[in-house]
């Protein structure tokens, strides 16, 4: 095999690394996505957000294997099988709200992460694709968590399943028949369950992970954006490595290690003194067994679904209810073609920006809140207000953005 | 035919023929995949028809039954019930039932094929829930003036002696009457709709 001299160099004193990298390249893919994968300097507390995410992935996957070798995907069993790795398995508990902790973390951690994005312009030209990847994943978390939360099988598993099932109903033509279709039954069955189990488990998994791959993969052909939104790689040393870029590792994987340890402290906490987070991390109708003829008085998604939840429970039309809520989810895919401001940061963008995030914000946790609420008609109204707004954010972006005020960028990246 | 001896039209019709029909074995070999999830043949079978005998039924009771996983309820009505329902035509939503769902031939005051049997679909409207079965003329804490009729625990919803929906209430329609017919004067069959029924 050719070689260059200097890759002669850094394996010549280890011929089992050469042995192997002859045959399977690990120094180079080593080099390549740590040790000379050049990030930005100018990270900040923001940046942990990805790192953080991929390790509550982990967590889920390894505590999620364990749970399923206890759990009993049936109708008939579930509960009680929920109930015995909560009593009877020797550190059930533990697997058990790990993974439920675990969950609502994963949606703490991916939306910091995609308000890094808004912060930053993180999205921007030529991130679109890692954006549009993000997003697609974010979805897909949605997905695994509805499907997630029904495998307990209790009142509010059930009855959750019922109304997000039913939303498919409200589709002209084809709802009916593909509500049926999803459950596979006339109710929401063992039949219903078991699938869920299966796509919960398997499916989505698979999915995700390759969806992982690709984000992380578009996000190393591009390298990382910075808090100033400039692209480091416009100003290279003699040797082609940007001025202001710093190998991955050891800098980065030292910061994230720190990072994790303090994220893994906060979820022990979680898990060990406030597993239930008083009813947002795990609902306390939940821990009823489901019963298919009595529906519990107040029906409610879990937090990370509630501000889209109060957008479709806003609307008074059944359909109009759907579409404006998939279309809340849906416009974020739009973001890197609706910013059209000739820079990215916030930091650049100038009095315009600043004020349109911070009410978008403002909109989203306030429309979270209405969500849990019990929708008394003045929430009614005060959810449509807020609904406004959030779509209001996208349209002000896009017309702002184009003339918007900004700020000169700087050449190199500041601190 | 280029220089190189290459018919690239040739080449491109081959890639896109082959595609095209890849493309419909891929969408074939996906039907099988598919109807794994509908209903299976045992969900259709618990699926079937009830049969249900209404002998001993006394008037202002109601009997249930599970037919598809849904609770029906068959509710006798005496004259008293029967004569109080046009009098609330006028506080209902939907009083001649044109937003309900129900059998054609149910689509009237009585909402029912005999008009002292009503065989309705006990489910709420609104998001499921089964609500009380109040069928008596009497006062109630919630309506001094309540003419006989169901009231759902969840969300407040009120339904009439034939499940006709108040107006102001959440449940966006009447109480669904599913399909069924008589096969003689006590024998209710739920699931079987009745041909040509007036």
């Amino acid at each position: 095999m050719a070689k260059t001299a200097e890759d002669m160099k850094s394996t010549a004193a280890n011929p089992v690394m050469d042995w192997v990298d002859e045959r399977l390249p690990v120094t180079k893919f080593w080099n390549d996505h740590l040790a000379k994968y050049y990030a930005p300097k100018n990270f900040n507390f923001w940046y942990y957000f990805g790192s953080f995410a991929l390790l509550v992935l982990v967590l889920q996957l390894v505590t999620g294997i364990f749970l399923t070798m206890h759990y009993k995907p049936s109708a008939e069993e579930a509960f009680a099988s929920v109930e015995y790795i909560m009593r009877d398995v020797d550190y059930g508990w533990l697997m058990r709200y790990l993974h439920s902790t675990g969950a609502s973390f994963f949606f703490i951690v991916v939306y910091l992460h995609m308000f890094r994005a808004l912060l930053y312009g993180s999205y921007r030209k030529p991130r679109e694709l890692l954006w549009v990847f993000g997003m697609l994943i974010y979805l897909l978390l949605m997905a695994e968590a509805f499907l997630g939360y029904v495998l307990p099988w209790g009142q509010m598993s059930y009855w959750g399943a019922q109304v997000i099932i039913n939303l498919f109903g409200a589709l002209p033509w084809i709802g009916e028949p593909l509500v049926e279709w999803i459950r596979g039954d006339y109710f929401i069955s063992d039949a219903t369950l078991n699938r869920f189990f299966a796509l919960h488990v398997i499916a989505l998994p698979i999915a995700l992970l390759g969806l992982v791959v690709l984000h992380l993969t578009a996000l190393h052909e591009t390298g990382s954006n910075n808090p100033d939104g400039i692209e480091i790689k416009k100003v290279k040393d003699e040797n082609g490595v940007p001025r202001d870029g710093i190998p991955f590792h050891p800098y980065y994987t030292v910061k994230d290690i720190f990072g994790a340890s303090m994220l893994l402290l906060v979820i022990a906490f979680v898990v060990f003194f406030w597993p239930t987070a008083g009813g947002l991390f795990l609902e306390y109708d939940n821990f009823v067994p489901a019963n298919p003829l009595v529906t519990p008085e107040h029906i409610k998604p879990v937090w990370y679904f509630t501000p889209y939840y109060a957008i479709l429970r806003g609307v008074p039309d059944k359909l109009m209810g759907v579409v404006t809520m998939g279309a809340a989810v849906m416009v974020l895919f739009l973001l890197p073609w609706l910013d059209r401001s000739p820079v990215k940061s916030i930091r650049y963008k100038g009095w315009w920006y600043k004020i349109l995030l911070g009410i978008f914000t403002i909109a989203f946790i306030r429309l979270g809140m209405l969500g849990m609420a019990e929708g008394t008609p003045a929430e009614t109204i005060e959810t449509r207000i807020w609904t406004v707004v959030y779509f209001g954010f996208f349209i002000g972006l896009w017309f702002f953005s184009k003339n918007g005020a900004t700020k000169p960028e700087p050449e190199r990246v500041t601190h | 035919m280029s220089a190189d001896g290459v018919n690239t039209g040739r080449r491109r019709f081959l890639v896109a023929t082959t595609s095209a029909v890849g493309a419909v074995g891929v969408g074939f070999t996906a039907v099988p995949f598919i109807k794994t999830w509908f209903p299976s043949d045992k969900a259709k079978a618990v699926g079937a028809p009830v049969e249900v005998n209404l002998a001993g039924l006394e008037e202002g009771q109601i009997l249930r039954v599970v037919w598809r996983g849904q609770t029906i309820g068959i509710l006798k009505r005496s004259d008293e019930m029967l004569n109080a329902l046009p009098e609330v035509d006028g506080l209902l939503s939907d009083p001649a039932s044109e937003k309900s769902e129900q059998p054609t031939w149910a689509a009237n005051e009585a909402r029912a094929l005999k008009p002292e049997y009503f065989v309705v679909n006990m489910h709420c409207t609104h998001l499921g829930c089964i609500p009380q079965v109040l069928p008596q003329v009497a006062p109630q804490p919630f309506d001094a003036e309540w003419k006989g009729g169901f009231y759902c625990p969840c969300h407040k919803s009120k339904f009439d002696n034939s499940g006709r929906v108040y107006a102001g209430v959440p449940a966006p329609t009447n109480l669904k009457v599913p399909p069924y017919s008589f096969t003689d004067d006590q024998t209710l069959v739920i699931g079987v709709d009745t041909e040509g029924a007036a």
